[in-house]
């Protein structure tokens, strides 16, 4: 018997189910992505699940010819963590939105990330609620005109990224839907990891909150309003590469090159670093202050919660021995009763 | 006698002579209460005092009834902790109506517990705690033990505190570790008067105070000079003796329902071959099930402490998809978080055990005390038609196999059940013959792996349960989720009549259960004028009261539910054949809604929620009403 698997192909993880969502949504170039290094990853296909909540992001499972499980809205953390948990030999992705797994399921988001299961969480940013037709989210900015805020959202945005690192992710990066390179390199780091992978995606919906990202993904803007993080590199950004990031005592500010400074004055990235406070003052980057950053923000090593369980149990039969059911019921302080009625201990 | 089954005592010894002189007079049972503050370590008492009794092979029933609060204010009403336990020498069914003595540690014990000691019971009390603050907080204008109140009462009061800091003079502890051993003293005083050997607590304290010797030195010394002080004093006239129980043959434990109910969970992992996965958030009284669930990690036992009650369930929904014997535990509000979820369960059926130790609702409602007030929730309490099958424990021991029950249908049927305990079943406890392993039932169950014509709704056509493919298993892959299934291919549907055809579907599936349960079986008169239909831990109090109403001449009978949804069988024609149907319930009527709606049988609902089981004697007064006789007759 050949013990080599077969090459699988993008085709192998494409389901047969029509892909419905809006024409020109940022969901497409998501699914492809994912269906394009799913393959790379070598690992048969009935080892992947994808478990989703609720809204646009999370039909994504029907297309996936994968084992899918599209659940309620919020618990995909929860219901990964019990499949992980039981079942560590599974390869568990999440699909989630911004409303997903930070309004309803926000509970269930910051505690699977705190217990490090090894799961990949896709969270798909599209600063809108869309499967409900366009109300505002829980990272829509400040004054979000929608249905449901006729005269401007009065709500402070979630940092998505500040959150999972408050939250004591071990893997946490961000990417763009339409960037297609960079989504794909960052899937595979997450694919790698061990322990909960936590990307957020800018995701464009071009129905309800169309061009959200585009200060940052025209192409003319991208090279001054984005930066892209590359561990063991200086934060450098601008059309020019004549921008860069410093560390001013305990905060960031944007330097130009020139009489003052130079690329050395740079702070040389490090996502290694156990201590998440620069992770989290990269997170805090945003515009117009700042260009706002791609890529890994963190990548620490800790053991994966679904290992340190099954390291538990295997612990304690070692120790005690597998128990019995002798063992289990015919335990604690018990009495016999004889056929004369004689009650002895 | 709390239960008129008992006969009156068999004096086995003359009444004495010399009136010095204590003599030894058999019971056939007592009921004992141990009342103090939170902090007095009554619970403790009253499972020694029940572990002792269960060795000597006594039939048993425990009722402990403590405060929400883990520390109220020491020496209120509200800080008042008790445990009630009945001992006999014959099948008994409840932990009594009133005790025969009780022994009060302080003020407040006594003002909350002396309205339901019998008339000329046996009183003992710490007196050292009758002081003006304690008798303040407790509400007393006057001293008790200086009023005349407790005539009519015997009384015994000592001074337990002092006597047991005297006892323990010698041991290397401070005075407040010292104050802590005083129920034992009580305990020893209990022991003597009922006649109990002292060698199982010593044992007990021996073991549990291992690592700390000098505690284990102080409570043995405590309990020893609690029963020297009555020895020696002759404290009573009397003391009693009550025989062993006429049991079946058999290895027995006493059992706490929360207890059965875990080793059931995982007996069924090891019969089906399943590994359990249990998520659980803490919630009163349901909590001691993952406390229990979590030692068994030899068993290959995961627990998961979720961050919520939805996690919970969530995560067992998870491990469900992936092959696991999947349980939550809850109660009445944490069952109302659950309720999404269990629909999603509904939806992709697939085995999962939802069990809900009840308490006192709405809302957080009483946490502590019991109530039988959630049937209709876990009947009802979802959206869309959403059948559930719904399984109830009717006492500690019988856990044990309803838990299994439950499991057999859930993994059998693939589908969600919900399984109902309560405060009463989950705390108390009874003696629990231990089945043979080799007796307990085969769930062994297989998982689909052939892909050829693979069709992941496709059916059983005995039982309509669709397959269980698991993640992992080639050519198998396939999506499961909450949006209603195209019937076979499991692909999302919105089609009209599919819709109607699926939710037939997983009606007639919960239904079809009823082919494979036992028909009921009715005890008491063929002739019976009155029914009493009951369900879940009502069990005790409604046997008491049939046996007692044959024994008057009655005519009754009872039949007691474990399935709810769906209904056995013959339930229908069993309703039939009788005049008048009584259903106590500590609820206000729901099995009696869900009877009429279903047989239109114009039943007799008696129900309360006082937050305590029924008194067998309630329950004797309702027959005779019905029946239309004098009340007074118990």
């Amino acid at each position: 018997m050949s013990t080599e698997l077969p090459v699988l192909t993008k085709k192998d993880f494409q389901s047969d189910q029509e892909v419905r969502w809006c024409p020109g949504c940022g969901d497409y170039a998501i699914l492809k992505s994912v269906q394009s290094v799913l393959p790379a990853l070598g690992l048969p296909k009935e080892k992947f699940v994808v478990v989703s909540g609720i809204g646009c992001s999370s039909r994504f499972p029907y297309y996936m010819d994968t084992f899918g499980f599209h659940t309620i809205h919020g618990r995909a953390p929860a219901i990964a963590t019990g499949l992980k948990v039981s079942r560590p030999d599974l390869e568990v992705w999440v699909a989630t939105g911004d409303g997903d797994a930070m309004s309803i399921g926000g509970n269930h988001l910051i505690h699977v990330l705190r217990r490090n299961v090894g799961v990949k969480i896709l969270l798909f940013n599209n600063r809108i609620y869309g499967l409900t037709k366009g109300q505002y989210s829980p990272t829509s900015e400040i004054g979000k005109r929608t249905k449901s805020t006729p005269f401007g959202s009065l709500d402070n945005p979630f940092n998505t990224l500040s959150l999972a690192i408050g939250a004591g992710a071990t893997f946490v990066a961000r990417t763009v839907d339409i960037f297609q390179k960079h989504l794909q390199e960052t899937l595979l780091r997450a694919a790698e990891h061990k322990g909960t992978a936590f990307i957020e995606i800018y995701q464009n919906c071009n129905i309800f909150n169309d061009k959200a990202f585009s200060y940052m993904t025209d192409k003319n803007l991208r090279e001054d309003q984005g930066l892209t993080l590359e561990h063991g590199k200086p934060l450098v950004f601008g059309k020019d590469r004549n921008r860069g990031i410093r560390l001013d005592g305990t905060q960031l500010e944007v330097i130009e090159f020139g009489n003052a400074y130079s690329e050395s004055d740079c702070l040389v990235w490090d996502e290694t670093l156990d201590n998440p406070g620069m992770a989290f003052l990269l997170a805090q980057m945003t515009p117009p202050d700042f260009p706002t950053p791609i890529g890994i923000f963190r990548s620490v090593k800790r053991p994966a919660y679904e290992d340190q369980i099954a390291a538990q149990i295997d612990h304690e039969i070692e120790t005690q021995g597998q128990g019995t059911l002798e063992d289990l019921i015919y335990s604690g302080e018990t009495w016999k009763v004889a056929e004369d009625g004689r009650v002895t201990a | 006698m709390t239960d008129a089954t008992a006969k009156p005592p068999a004096k086995e010894a003359a009444q004495p002579s010399d009136p010095t002189k204590v003599v030894t007079e058999r019971l056939e049972d007592v009921v004992v209460r141990f009342a103090g503050d939170s902090g007095d370590g009554m619970q403790l008492t009253g499972t020694q005092f029940t572990s002792t009794s269960a060795q000597l092979g006594n039939d048993l029933a425990t009722l402990p009834d403590f405060p929400a609060e883990i520390r109220a204010p020491a020496g209120t009403l509200p800080g008042v902790s008790a445990f009630q336990v009945r001992i006999a020498d014959y099948d008994i069914h409840t932990p009594g109506d009133a005790p025969d003595a009780l022994v009060a540690m302080n003020p407040a014990a006594l003002k909350k517990s002396l309205m339901d000691l019998k008339k000329n019971g046996i009183l003992i009390i710490n007196s050292d705690e009758f002081k003006a603050g304690n008798l303040k907080k407790a509400g007393y204008e006057t001293n008790p033990l200086e009023d005349n109140s407790l005539d009519g009462y015997r009384v015994l009061t000592a001074g337990i505190t002092k006597m047991t800091l005297a006892a323990l003079r010698e041991v290397d502890l401070d005075s407040r570790s010292k104050n802590r051993s005083k129920n034992f003293f009580a305990l020893g005083m209990v022991y003597w008067l009922y006649s109990r050997p002292l060698d199982s607590s010593i044992e007990w304290a021996r073991k549990k105070f291992a690592k700390k010797p000098e505690v284990a030195e102080a409570n043995i010394l405590a309990l020893k000079a609690g029963y020297n002080f009555c020895d020696i004093t002759q404290a009573f006239q009397t003391r009693y003796e009550i025989e062993p129980a006429k049991f079946p043959p058999g290895t027995y434990r006493n059992i706490m329902g929360n207890t059965a109910l875990s080793l059931a969970l995982v007996a069924a992992s090891r019969r089906s071959g399943l590994p359990l996965f249990l998520g659980a958030y803490p919630i009163t009284p349901a909590s001691d099930i993952l406390h229990e669930l979590a030692r068994f990690k030899n068993f290959g036992v995961t627990t998961f402490q979720a961050e919520d009650e939805i996690a919970a369930v969530c995560s067992a929904i998870g491990a469900a998809f992936g092959g696991a014997l999947a349980v939550t535990t809850t109660s009445g509000p944490g069952l109302a978080l659950k309720s999404e979820a269990i629909n999603l369960g509904v939806m992709i059926e697939l085995p999962l055990v939802i069990c809900n130790v009840q308490r006192g609702g709405p809302s957080t409602g009483l946490p502590t005390k019991t109530e039988q007030s959630d049937l209709l929730q876990a009947m009802f309490g979802r959206n869309g038609e959403s059948p559930v099958p719904i399984i109830a424990l009717a006492s500690p021991a019988d856990a044990f196999d309803a838990t299994l029950e439950a499991c057999r249908i859930a993994i059998k049927y693939m589908v969600p059940v919900i399984l109902l305990s309560d405060g009463y079943i989950a705390n108390g406890s009874e003696p629990w013959r231990l089945p043979k392993i080799e007796d307990l039932p085969d769930l062994r169950t297989e998982f689909h792996t052939d892909p050829e014509g693979f069709l992941p709704y496709s059916r059983n056509p005995e039982t309509l349960a669709r397959p269980w493919a698991i993640p992992g298993t080639a050519g198998l892959e396939h999506r499961i989720g909450g949006l209603e299934k195209e019937n076979l291919t499991g692909n999302v549907s919105y089609d009209a009549d599919n819709h109607q055809l699926m939710t037939d579907l997983r009606a007639a599936k919960v239904e079809r259960i009823a082919n494979d349960i036992p028909e009921l079986e009715v005890f008491g008169d063929q002739d019976a004028e009155i029914l009493v239909l009951g369900w879940g831990s009502t069990l005790g109090a409604i046997t008491g009261a049939v046996v007692e109403a044959r024994k008057l001449g009655q005519k009754v009978a009872r039949v007691h539910l474990r399935y709810i949804n769906p209904f056995p069988r013959n339930l229908g024609d069993v309703l039939d054949r009788y005049r008048h149907v009584l259903i106590p319930e500590m609820n206000s009527g729901q099995l009696a809604l869900l009877i009429r709606a279903r047989y239109l049988k114009d039943v007799v609902s008696f129900s309360k929620v006082e937050g305590k089981p029924f008194f067998r004697h309630e329950i004797s007064a309702k027959i005779t009403e019905i029946l239309g006789g004098n009340e007074d007759v118990h």
